[in-house]
């Protein structure tokens, strides 16, 4: 989808403003909403439909609230999406039924050994011979896409060239939405910021942005240097 | 150095960002305390979520995960010749070497900066962030304004926070569309050849490590 999340190359929101001493969490309540997406993470991921979720935000909301209310709202969407919980529920805190889960939430112990270990996102049983290497002039492909996707707007249709390779991760697209990990190759791409952002830029910057096979043709032009 | 003095390198009129303009009120607060409260209630109730592992990832990520484990490797990479190598080569392996790692840095990748280039990093499309290593992100770099244009106008950007760069110096933004999390590798500033490890990881803070400032000299 094309959601108000994918906000890079917009120059509509004035200064960046920073926080002298600013605390890990401003409130009780971002800490309590941190930890229960973490806690329950193992019912309601992957991480692609926690990103999923707050995309579906309403954009009005989504720019005038904070970081952790959009995690308490996609903790609700998922949830609710899920099953678990109904909005009467939530609006009345009594539990009303439980669907049971698949096995026992994670203690304290098992969520130590999540945060250590972490969940790798490559995979072995992937796609065996990647398409580009590095060096290669690709083109980030201007899809259309329903649902959840990790190519942002402002460089579809744009001609990169392949920086590094970093084995096969689980694609977004698909694992967002219970269609499979689908692992591919995973590139890093650079793109020219003439390229990005308009031909009468001169400026020497450059934006690399990790892109999936998927996500990828080869070029056909030359990227505007 | 002040945060709100560079206002005036930006079109007058434009709406700050979202973070400030929406500063949680006493009111909101209480709602958002009592709406949350309600649910922690259900989650734990229903078995989505156990208390004690709630409880201990509160505690992990607000007391020992923070900028703190970047400035170690960081200067280990400006003491260590050997282990900056292998640190550019498998950032992974390296940051595991001082015992940092897992969630959100589970594919690291450390990016030099160096007389002729200079890396900042972010994530446009939410707020992707390496948290063995830096901790959890400041409200800035999750906000609207920082995401938006630091891919387009890094240099406008970059002098919001003090740091002017020449214009032979090519600026690398890093958007961490993945599951790859970047950390910068700041220049070792002039002037620390006797200064010892601890003491230069004294000096590195985080907004060095995202790159949008450097370390400055003793």
């Amino acid at each position: 989808m094309n959601g108000i999340h994918d906000l890079g190359g917009m120059t509509c929101f004035g200064p960046v403003r920073r926080e002298e001493g600013e605390p890990i969490f401003h409130a009780d309540w971002e800490r309590r909403v941190f930890g229960m997406n973490l806690a329950a993470l193992a019912f309601l991921g992957p991480v692609d439909r926690a990103r999923h979720a707050i995309e579906r935000m309403d954009p009005v909301e989504y720019l005038t609230t904070t970081y952790y209310e959009h995690w308490l709202a996609a903790l609700v969407t998922m949830a609710k999406d899920l099953g678990y919980v109904t909005e009467q529920e939530i609006e009345t805190g009594r539990l009303v039924g439980i669907k049971p889960t698949p096995f026992r939430a994670p203690n304290a112990e098992a969520i130590e050994g999540l945060v250590r270990h972490g969940m790798p996102a490559t995979r072995d049983d992937a796609r065996a011979d990647p398409a580009f290497a590095v060096g290669d002039r690709v083109r980030a492909r201007n899809i259309e896409v329903a649902g959840h996707t990790r190519l942002p707007r402002y460089v579809r249709g744009k001609v990169g060239v392949v920086a590094a390779r970093h084995g096969s991760h689980v694609f977004p697209d698909t694992a967002a939405h219970d269609r499979g990990e689908n692992a591919q190759p995973l590139y890093t791409v650079r793109f020219d910021a003439r390229e990005l952002w308009g031909d009468n830029v001169e400026r020497r910057d450059c934006v690399y942005i990790d892109l999936w096979e998927d996500y990828l043709a080869p070029a056909t032009s030359r990227p505007r240097t | 150095m002040s945060d709100h003095e560079h206002d005036h390198d930006h079109p007058h009129g434009a709406p700050p960002s979202p973070y400030h303009r929406s500063e949680r009120t006493g009111d909101r607060n209480k709602e958002l305390t009592e709406r949350v409260n309600k649910l922690e209630s259900l989650l734990i109730a229903k078995g989505l979520v156990a208390k004690d592992a709630l409880d201990k990832l509160i505690e992990i990520y607000e007391h020992d995960l923070g900028p703190m484990n970047g400035a170690k490797v960081v200067a280990r990479a400006w003491v260590d010749p050997d282990y900056k190598r292998r640190l550019l080569e498998d950032a992974t392996g390296a940051i595991a070497e001082l015992g940092f790692g897992g969630l959100q840095g589970e594919h690291m990748v450390v990016v030099e900066n160096t007389p002729k280039t200079h890396n900042v990093v972010v994530c446009t499309l939410c707020s992707c962030y390496p948290w063995p290593v830096l901790g959890l992100p400041p409200a800035w770099y999750k906000d609207a304004a920082y995401r938006s244009r630091i891919v387009i106008d890094p240099r406008g950007v970059l002098r919001e926070f003090g740091t002017a760069l020449d214009d032979d110096i090519e600026v690398r933004v890093w958007d961490s569309s993945a599951e790859v999390r970047y950390l910068v590798l700041p220049e070792r500033p002039a002037g620390t050849d006797h200064v010892s490890e601890a003491e230069l990881a004294a000096r590195v803070d985080r907004d060095a490590m995202i790159g949008v400032t450097r370390v400055s000299p003793p």
